[in-house]
């Protein structure tokens, strides 16, 4: 399969069903999602198997989102003195374009002007406002340091999963990638091979490099803290080893407490990657002298989050602590894989998400792409009910197409024929004579439509509808009433 | 400075809407009434024997390939020397405030010099104790206290050799969060097994950028 090239901007990318037309015709790529999905299904399905006290997690995990929600600007607040306090540096940005710009001026502050270069860890957040981008704009070199990202970005790739942004390559592909870009021909196709060439190309990087940006799982907003969890140690080495430490957290990723953070790391690993712990997590505030870098900024990133809020019911998609689960659980994502979403956020929270983050008129087709099956919201570490978000959003979508679409023009017909007896009974008559051409027969008699016109079309495509009962129920009983008696 | 002050328009900004959306803004008295109304019915103590409670982290350890050994805390320094043998590792950095009594003879031992990361790089191992393990999840808690030291120096050593003591081993998460209580702020780091990754066709290979190779004495 060649590289998704194309941004992953809603604004931009092609619609969700012409989009993944074009993935279910990648039988490669089908081959690559349907392997990596069920692997990581089974696996989370046999720790949570595994937790008697599984519900009573969830629940509390959702408690303590809605919660949050609720008492966002009290929390953001608290969170910003006490990073403040521990020598931390707290900067608000109101969107994706003011969180690019402080982030490109405190790394320009900071690193040489000989050899601008910053490492990164994996951010959804920061692939969510493009920050590469403006980063090498500004002439500065970004190395992505976990193994997924660094497969996507050598292979000038997009990520096509929240938790495992490269599942659509396989290692045949990831070694294409790596022999190419490190220039090494030799280099065999056995995953250790590729992760052992990972740690030699970057090694040299997080000793090297001075200036690091990150995002964020979680922020404590009764410590000033930040929590990154992770499986490679590449967090780590960001963490720790540079001079300046840049963390973009959207709005939404603060806890109140301490302790909250006891519910999350078991909700979080086991639903995100079928582990009982992630191999690290680190919990840091503020500036520690003689561990860690001397320079830590937080940039905290609204971009729509607060749109979000304000929508009572789409709100709780502000829940969401990217464990990933929905999206191997849901089986549209299953077949066409995260590209076909045109967001960096796909599958089920993608769906949501993206037409709440972006303008919802740029990602109309994304509430649709679902079978409403609710998968999403039995694995949803959190309860966020993503099946009722997404009729929410079928709605505002019907509404902004406004009362002219003929999805709303063929509803109100329907309506008005529902509504009166004499009508639907003209409607039922009427439906017998229109039908009468499009009807054929079987063998035994049975009258089948196997085309419709127009928009009635896309029904008739892939199945066929059988023709209209000679008499309807309500004729049979009118029949049956005036003879019995 | 691209630091914008407190006041930054930014923040009023994001501020003002965050109240408009909940309505009013939130005040702290509430906030924490409604924090302790959270229901809370998971798992927060023991329910194994302590005893088997070390084998299951015992357990757990082995699944992600570390090698465990029980000693006693006068048997601290031979276990440390047989394990470091049977690597064939010699030069080990130590962070400041380690047991003297825990060194066994002939390895070269080095305390953390505190100077650049890069410095670290040379060593063939680290030795360090630790806060808190927790069973069930087959995790060890480090923090920035004397004997386990800075971030680096767990981090950059491609092997790690960790001394827990059983009275420090845990069952449950909850109980580990209630033993890092008061000691929050301190940079604290949790690994469960040496780093790690599944990335490639889900498959989980050992040891990427953190220490590749991990043993634990469990001691008392």
């Amino acid at each position: 399969m060649s590289s998704f090239n194309i941004l992953l901007d809603p604004k931009t990318s092609p619609t969700f069903p012409i989009a993944a037309r074009a993935a279910l015709g990648d039988t490669q790529l089908r081959k690559n999602v349907r392997h990596a999905t069920e692997v990581i299904q089974n696996k989370r399905a046999r720790v949570v198997g595994e937790m008697p006290d599984w519900q009573q997690l969830r629940e509390t995990g959702k408690q303590i989102r809605q919660h949050t929600m609720a008492h966002l600007d009290f929390y953001l607040e608290e969170f910003e003195r006490n990073c403040t306090r521990a020598g931390g540096k707290v900067h608000w940005a109101r969107d994706g374009e003011e969180a690019k710009r402080i982030a490109t001026q405190l790394v320009k502050e900071h690193v040489s002007p000989d050899s601008p270069e910053v490492i990164k860890i994996k951010s959804m957040t920061t692939e969510e406002i493009h920050l590469n981008l403006a980063l090498e704009a500004a002439g500065i070199r970004v190395y992505e340091t976990d193994l997924a990202e660094l497969i996507i970005q050598l292979g000038h790739d997009q990520p096509s999963h929240i938790v495992v942004p490269a599942l659509h390559k396989n290692r045949q592909q990831i070694r294409e990638i790596f022999q190419r870009e490190m220039n090494l021909p030799a280099l065999g196709e056995k995953p250790q091979d590729l992760a052992d060439a990972a740690r030699r190309f970057l090694r040299e990087k997080f000793l090297r490099v001075d200036t690091a940006v990150s995002g964020a799982n979680f922020l404590i907003a009764e410590t000033g803290s930040v929590t990154i969890v992770e499986s490679e140690g590449n967090g780590r080495m960001c963490l720790t080893l540079p001079d300046t430490l840049i963390t973009i957290a959207g709005i939404d990723k603060v806890l109140p407490r301490f302790v909250d953070l006891e519910v999350m790391l078991q909700l979080l690993p086991r639903s995100a990657t079928g582990e009982r712990m992630n191999p690290y997590n680190s919990i840091w505030t503020g500036v520690r002298p003689g561990d860690g870098p001397r320079n830590f900024h937080v940039i905290l990133m609204d971009n729509a989050r607060t749109e979000v809020l304000a929508d009572a019911e789409g709100r709780q998609t502000l829940n969401c602590i990217r464990c990933g689960a929905c999206q191997n659980a849901c089986p549209v994502y299953r077949q066409t894989g995260g590209h076909a979403y045109g967001s960096v956020y796909a599958g089920p929270i993608g769906a949501i998400l993206t037409p709440q983050l972006q303008q919802l008129h740029h990602a109309q087709t994304l509430p649709y792409a679902s079978s409403l099956c609710g998968a999403c919201y039995e694995v949803c570490p959190v309860k966020i009910n993503i099946p009722e978000v997404l009729i929410h959003l079928r709605n505002k979508v019907v509404k902004q197409k406004g009362p002219l679409n003929p999805e709303a023009i063929a509803m109100k017909t329907m309506g008005a024929i529902f509504r009166s007896e004499r009508r639907f009974r003209a409607a039922q008559r009427l439906g017998r004579i229109a039908e009468t051409p499009l009807v054929r027969k079987d063998g035994s008699g049975e009258g089948w439509i196997g085309w419709l016109p127009g928009l009635l079309g896309g029904w008739t495509q892939v199945r066929d509808l059988r023709e209209m009962p000679k008499e309807t129920f309500r004729d049979w009983w009118e029949k049956r009433s005036s003879h019995g008696r | 400075m691209a630091a914008e002050p407190n006041n930054s328009p930014a923040r009023t900004e994001i501020l003002r809407r965050i109240r408009a959306a909940n309505g009013a803004p939130a005040e702290g008295t509430s906030a924490s009434r409604q924090w302790n109304a959270i229901e809370r019915d998971y798992r927060r103590s023991a329910t194994l024997s302590h005893e088997q409670i070390l084998d299951l982290l015992e357990d757990r350890l082995r699944d992600y390939d570390a090698q465990v050994v029980r000693a006693a805390e006068h048997e601290i320094a031979p276990a440390i020397s047989r394990m470091l043998q049977g690597r064939g590792l010699s030069r080990i950095l130590l962070p400041p405030g380690i047991d003297p009594a825990w060194l066994p003879q002939g390895f070269d031992f080095v305390v953390d010099p505190g100077t650049s990361a890069a410095d670290l790089d040379p060593f063939q191992g680290v030795l360090t104790a630790s806060t808190c393990a927790i069973a069930l999840t087959g995790s060890i808690i480090l923090q920035n206290v004397p004997g386990q030291g800075r971030r680096a120096a767990s981090l950059i050593p491609d092997y790690h050799l960790c001394i827990v003591r059983v009275e420090d081993v845990v069952e449950t998460v909850p109980e580990a969060f209630a033993r890092l209580r008061n000691t929050e702020t301190v940079p604290t780091t949790f690994f469960a097994g040496p780093s790690a990754t599944a990335d490639i066709e889900m498959t989980r290979i050992k040891g990427v950028h953190g220490p590749r190779f991990l043993d634990i004495i469990l001691v008392g």
